[in-house]
């Protein structure tokens, strides 16, 4: 019993102090331009019901800080949007496209379901786990390409396929999938759903 | 038969762009919505008998009509666009190609619903489909399509784009709401219903894409034309996402009440099945319904040709039927193992249960591992009956149909296919897998 209790403590101040580090290393804040666009999305919903852009405005947290979403991130987003930390955890914790750990620059998520299954979908995953030397779930050691595989993309269609970002690649084969892999190898940059540039000019984003 | 209203155009440059879907007859029917009362609008689309195109099928008109009209208190419209059924991409395909469609049909249901903001809930994963509906919705409002004071008659919208974070049960018109309002998904109790409490507590309308874009077309032909399209009670035409072991894959447009055999075999759609293998089964509408298998899908257990429409998908029920649902036409060729397939759709479930019911949140599960029983070779033959039973104890018991929607194609496919479970039973683990060699070939880039 004390050895799961100190097992448990072990953990709990384990991430406590990466949170720390993290914190320390990093001063919580959005940038000026993703800031202005939060409080513009913000401004869509009614009165008082701004708790309502807690998506976008999470999407946007996770492009401006290296594509997850720390505990301290989830508190800063409370902060913004005039709501408790927990509620914030919350919905992090129940959509899938939030990352609750650290992940590569470049996540690849493989679609898995369904039709891409029959078009082979199964063989891309052992194709790219091979190419990159990791297991679904796991991150490469130099910290560039996280395997994830997810549910229906809504690309069956194109099957197989997978998403980098916000860029769907369809109709996929091992050469066309290994070459995609080796540009995103060469670019080296950080890639998020709701990509940068878009977050540094939204003057396409109405009001 | 074989008329388009929807995606007709998509040939036509700059469709996507306002200029381009103005100069092809875009945004007429606004100008013409504006100037009619907003009940003639309702009556406009029940006379179409145009039905709900997400899955459910009810007809749009009476959703309309239900919506409570409180005084003072404001009204919603909210489009659906959280399209994750496996086997749909229809919405994608018509958001991406023809953005302003979308719009338009939005603009003239909230006038006729008297609804000053409107909401496009898409799902997270279509990220860049956000940014063009962003642009596109800029576009109307610098037309003046958007804002106050619409084409001078007096009546003000604004509409604005919601962007998801992967969830399935969004999709559901009630888990949409409070994912809406910043909430997890999970789907409320109803009745009230959403007419009556739905967004922030005020009456709402919740419809799919396909079901909007049709909008434009019903008011500036009117319902009574729109009626003659189709075939019984299955008026106009309905989007088909084809996927699968098929030669063209793709969005079809098809006049409702096309033979299926047509629909898969003749060129002008699905092209007939990759390599010339044979028709083993086919998902009609997205992974929820019933599969069914080909002689079931192409004739009815009366002998009557299958259509493609509600009541002839659904004829026989589910002992020998299944429903034409959100369109996701998944055909399955001769190689294709049955059990293996269902334990994917399971995991899907068992992945995108809210966990909210008991019968739903566990229930998906053991489905998803016993059926993994099955294709790691350790499943009794006592499985097919227990998975039969799980599945018959979620149907209904669950506050929204993810649990139906997840027990029907378990439910199906130890109906039509028993005897494969039992091969699994029998062989074990020498049950040989077949690989499909063409998919590999295909991938590597070899055609055969």
């Amino acid at each position: 019993m004390t050895k799961i209790l100190f097992w448990h403590l072990e953990i709990y101040t384990f991430v406590a102090n990466t949170q720390k580090k993290f914190v320390a290393s990093k001063q919580i804040k959005f940038s000026d331009e993703a800031l202005a666009l939060a409080h513009k999305i913000m401004k869509r919903y009614p009165e008082g019901k701004q708790k309502s852009a807690i998506l976008p405005i999470l999407h946007i947290a996770q492009t401006e800080f290296d594509g997850w979403l720390s505990v301290p991130v989830m508190d800063y987003v409370a902060m913004l949007l005039k709501i408790q930390p927990i509620e914030v955890y919350e919905v992090a914790s129940f959509y899938s496209m939030f990352n609750l750990k650290p992940v590569g620059k470049c996540v690849i998520e493989v679609c898995r379901t369904g039709p891409c299954w029959l078009m082979g979908a199964e063989d891309m995953v052992k194709f790219i786990e091979k190419k990159l030397g990791i297991k679904e779930g796991q991150t490469t050691p130099d910290g560039m390409f996280t395997l994830k595989t997810v549910e229906c993309l809504a690309s069956c269609g194109t099957a197989p396929m997978m998403q980098v970002g916000e860029t769907y690649h369809e109709n996929l084969t091992f050469e066309k999938c290994d070459n995609i892999l080796d540009e995103y190898q060469k670019k080296g940059e950080q890639i998020s759903h709701w990509r940068k540039e878009r977050i540094k000019n939204h003057s396409d984003i109405h009001q | 038969m074989g008329r388009q209203i929807l995606i007709n155009d998509l040939d036509k440059e700059g469709i996507n762009t306002l200029a381009g879907y103005k100069a092809h007859g875009g945004y007429s029917s606004l100008e013409k919505a504006l100037k009619m009362k907003p009940e003639e609008i309702v009556e406009e689309v029940k006379k179409s008998g145009i039905r709900g195109r997400g899955g459910a099928g009810f007809p749009m008109g009476m959703k309309w009509s239900f919506i409570a009209k409180p005084p003072e208190v404001p009204r919603y419209l909210v489009c659906n666009a959280d399209e994750s059924e496996p086997g749909t991409f229809k919405d994608r395909f018509l958001m991406e190609k023809k953005p302003h469609i979308l719009i338009e049909g939005m603009i003239v249901a909230s006038f006729a619903l008297g609804a000053n903001t409107s909401y496009i809930y898409i799902r997270g994963e279509m990220m860049y489909v956000y940014h063009i509906l962003e642009k596109a919705i800029q576009e109307a409002y610098d037309a003046g399509f958007l804002g106050k004071n619409i084409l001078g008659s007096g009546y003000d919208l604004d509409l604005y784009v919601h962007c998801g974070g992967g969830a399935y049960i969004c999709g559901e018109e009630t888990g949409l709401i409070e994912s809406l309002e910043g909430k997890r998904g999970n789907p409320r109790i109803k009745p009230p219903f959403p007419a009556v409490v739905g967004l922030y507590g005020c009456p709402t309308v919740v419809n799919n894409v396909e079901t909007l874009a049709n909008v434009p077309w019903i008011v500036n032909n009117s319902g009574d034309e729109y009626a003659k399209i189709g075939i019984g009670k299955s008026t106009g035409t309905k989007l088909i996402s084809a996927s699968g072991h098929i030669n063209k894959p793709g969005v079809y447009e098809i006049e409702m009440g096309i033979p299926v055999e047509e629909f898969i075999f003749s060129d002008k759609y699905c092209g007939g099945i990759l390599n010339g293998k044979k028709l083993k089964a086919v998902v009609a509408g997205g992974s929820s319904v019933p599969i069914l298998p080909a002689e079931l899908i192409l004739k009815t257990a009366k002998g009557e040709p299958r259509l493609m429409s509600y009541e002839s998908l659904s004829d026989g029920g589910f002992q020998t039927g299944t429903m034409l649902g959100s369109g996701g036409f998944i055909v399955m060729d001769e190689d294709t193992s049955i059990v293996k397939n269902l334990w994917n759709f399971t995991r899907f479930y068992h992945h995108e249960s809210c966990g909210q019911c008991s019968p739903c949140r566990e229930g998906t599960g053991w489905m998803e591992k016993i059926l993994h029983r099955f294709i790691e070779g350790h499943a009794q033959k006592k499985d097919i009956d227990l998975l039969w039973d799980i599945q018959g104890k979620i149907e209904g018991k669950t506050i929204c149909p993810l649990g139906e929607a997840a027990a029907w194609p378990v439910a199906a496919a130890i109906r039509h296919f028993r005897p494969e479970f039992e091969e699994y039973v029998r062989k074990g683990r020498n049950m040989i897998d077949v690989k499909h060699y063409y998919r590999v070939n295909k991938l590597v880039g070899v055609t055969d």
